[in-house]
């Protein structure tokens, strides 16, 4: 039996490619010094959603919340094989928290069909990995967390794998039910170059507008909305509109949205700098060693 | 969601499982009963389980004021579903100020899922906790004795600490490993209170078919010293020198994240951000760089001996003894010094 998946995803800054060059003098981290990647554990997910419709047949979604330019993980994920993307991007989005990110995304959620929502373990810029329990939460439904294989589907019901940290636990629920995947799920396929043709020109009405102003900078506002409604048709008719969504389409309740929908706010950011307070610089011979070896019986640190 | 109240207390939940309490609410403890003293209320714990009343006198033992027992069938094993439920409606009920999960597998799975149910905050994998004031920006409005939750965040590369002021209850899920274990008092006295709870079969939305525990090859956690080896250390052939050295200090083996995406260990090994936090009294390092990441899970350790052939690798900033040179010649050489003294 095909099932509908959906699959959240975000664009994150590569943190392990952090440098000095990309942290500011107060401690915060400069964003835009960093690449912008599709947060690891995501591809993940969304190679668990293909490996189901292989198997099982159905449509993959996979949605994002973020800046205008999280359009490229969308493109990304229409390269590897999903059927459809939506950016979820306003400005009142911004600050909002996993509390009110998970508030937001249910509601984009809730405007899909779906029997399986997917969502990778944790993102890398806050290894949190909690909006995809708070998601579950908000849309009401079962939650599979650390999930490690590829899960299965017989009917209404799924059995999947969840590692524990000391082991693991085989559970059966009965479906919608909300997966968190971890990067011992699978390899992740790679994009494919037809669908990559085919997709490449895929825009946001955003990136559109952008695009058409920088091509035309000389074309007033009712001229450059029209090309911009021409544009918009024509990549709509090719299937290649990136739907987009703001908090009005939703009908999320701004309250609960950004940071008035934010419990938790920043007091405070340091940059990590640990120091020893007392350091010997011990010479690399047998002696030198040795002394060391003796001072650290001494005060019974070996015993 | 409740109100800010200054008056409630602080909660820590009791993981156990299968009768067995884990390391992480023991671990919690010390910091609950600190935290608990600087607002001056009591630290409460919440137990859930099946058949699970004798562990409530141990976490008296252990610094609980009073143990809020919530016993069911239904609950004999952890989902999140039906725990969630029970700890929302004791939240609604008595109104704690500040609730405290260990950042494990189930925490970070149970966690999130009560704060998105109560509408609160909810800040993870914490490393330490204070208690202090807020300043807003906007109005210069002060926020009193709020719980500070301080975490590494952007891969470790920086310390954030987080509040929340307006909506409560103050929680946050914290790593394992980071607060040192107290003594228990087999004389302190608290109170049990056995609670109903509200749960029908429905509730039990997984059915858990079969479950594989696994012991970790190396308790890295309860080691009094650690020799641990990093990309430095070339290859698994050479890595021998680490266990060596360990073997002959009666230490644990341990490494960073690079030797063991390097297949030079196993990750059982892994010491780091991710990976086990460790707090020894000897770690001794072996070409190992010191990433942020790796210094997140053994910079409180007591005493660190660094060894590396590059005078600038930041590990230096943290050792107390920098050993400058070839591992490779230095190990060795350790070896012997400790063959012929110890």
């Amino acid at each position: 039996m095909p099932y509908n998946c959906v699959v959240l995803i975000k664009q994150v800054p590569d943190t392990k490619r952090i440098t000095v060059k990309a942290m500011n003098d107060d401690g915060t981290v400069n964003r835009s010094a960093l690449p912008a990647i599709f947060n690891p554990e995501d591809l993940n997910a969304l190679e668990t959603a293909l490996q189901i419709k292989d198997k099982y047949g159905g449509h993959i979604t996979v949605i994002t919340m973020g800046l205008p330019s999280a359009a490229a993980v969308l493109r990304d994920s229409l390269y590897r094989g999903c059927d459809k993307v939506v950016l979820v991007t306003d400005r009142r989005c911004a600050a909002s928290d996993t509390l009110a990110t998970s508030y937001i995304i249910g509601c984009a959620v809730k405007k899909l069909p779906y029997d399986i929502v997917l969502c990778g373990r944790q993102a890398i810029d806050g290894d949190t990995a909690q909006v995809g329990p708070q998601l579950a939460e908000k849309l009401g439904i079962t939650q599979i967390t650390y999930v490690e294989q590829l899960p299965e589907l017989d009917g209404n019901t799924m059995t999947a794998r969840r590692n524990i940290g000391n082991g693991f636990q085989q559970v059966k629920a009965e479906l919608p039910v909300l997966i968190t995947v971890t990067s011992e799920a699978n390899e992740p396929r790679v994009a494919a170059a037809k669908k990559m043709m085919k997709y490449k020109n895929a825009r946001t009405a955003i990136e559109v507008e952008l695009e058409l102003k920088e091509q035309n900078p000389d074309s007033d506002e009712q001229s450059l909305k029209e090309l911009v409604e021409h544009k918009c048709n024509n990549l709509e008719e090719k299937g290649l509109l990136i739907k987009q969504w703001d908090l009005d389409f939703l009908e999320a309740d701004l309250n609960w949205c950004g940071r008035s929908g934010s419990p938790t706010k920043v007091h405070r950011i340091q940059s990590v700098v640990l120091t020893a307070k007392e350091s010997k610089e011990i010479e690399p011979t047998s002696q030198g060693i040795e002394a060391m070896v003796h001072e650290l019986i001494e005060d019974k640190t070996i015993a | 969601m409740i109100d800010v109240n200054t008056e409630g207390e602080v909660w820590v939940f009791a993981e156990q499982h299968g009768g067995k309490l884990e390391d992480t609410p023991l671990e919690l403890m010390g910091k609950a009963r600190h935290l608990a003293e600087t607002l001056a209320v009591k630290v409460s714990v919440i137990l859930l389980g099946d058949n699970v009343k004798d562990l409530a006198t141990k976490l008296i033992y252990y610094g609980a004021d009073k143990v809020y027992l919530a016993e069911n069938p239904l609950l004999e094993h952890y989902q999140a579903n039906t725990y969630a439920k029970v700890i929302y409606d004791l939240i609604h009920k008595y109104e704690p100020q500040i609730v405290l999960y260990g950042a494990t597998p189930t925490g970070r799975d149970l966690g999130p899922r009560v704060a998105s149910a109560a509408k609160a905050g909810l800040t993870a994998d914490c490393t330490d906790l204070q208690i202090g004031d807020h300043k807003t920006a906007g109005d210069n409005k002060v926020y009193k004795n709020l719980l500070f939750q301080i975490r590494p965040a952007f891969g470790g590369n920086i310390i954030a600490t987080i509040i929340n002021y307006d909506r409560w209850p103050q929680m946050a899920t914290v790593r394992e490993g980071v607060m040192p274990m107290v003594e228990p008092d087999v004389n302190r006295k608290g109170q049990i209170i056995e609670e109903k709870t509200q749960l029908s079969q429905d509730d039990l939305v997984l059915e858990i078919l079969d479950e594989h525990k696994r012991q970790k090859k190396v308790d890295l956690k309860s080691a009094r010293v650690i020799v641990a080896g990093g990309a430095g250390v070339g290859s698994k052939e050479n890595f021998k020198l680490i266990w060596t050295l360990a073997n002959c200090l009666g230490a644990a083996p341990g490494a960073t994240r690079a030797a063991v995406d390097l297949g030079f260990i196993d990750n059982d090994h892994q010491i780091g951000q991710t990976g086990t936090t460790v707090r020894p009294s000897l770690y001794i390092a072996v070409g190992i760089s010191g990433a942020i990441q790796h210094q997140a899970g053994m910079h409180q350790s007591q005493k660190i001996v660094a060894i590396n052939n590059d005078p600038d690798a930041p590990i230096f900033q943290l050792a107390h003894y920098k050993i400058v040179g070839d591992l490779n010649d230095i190990v060795p050489k350790m070896i012997k010094a400790i063959k012929e003294k110890v």
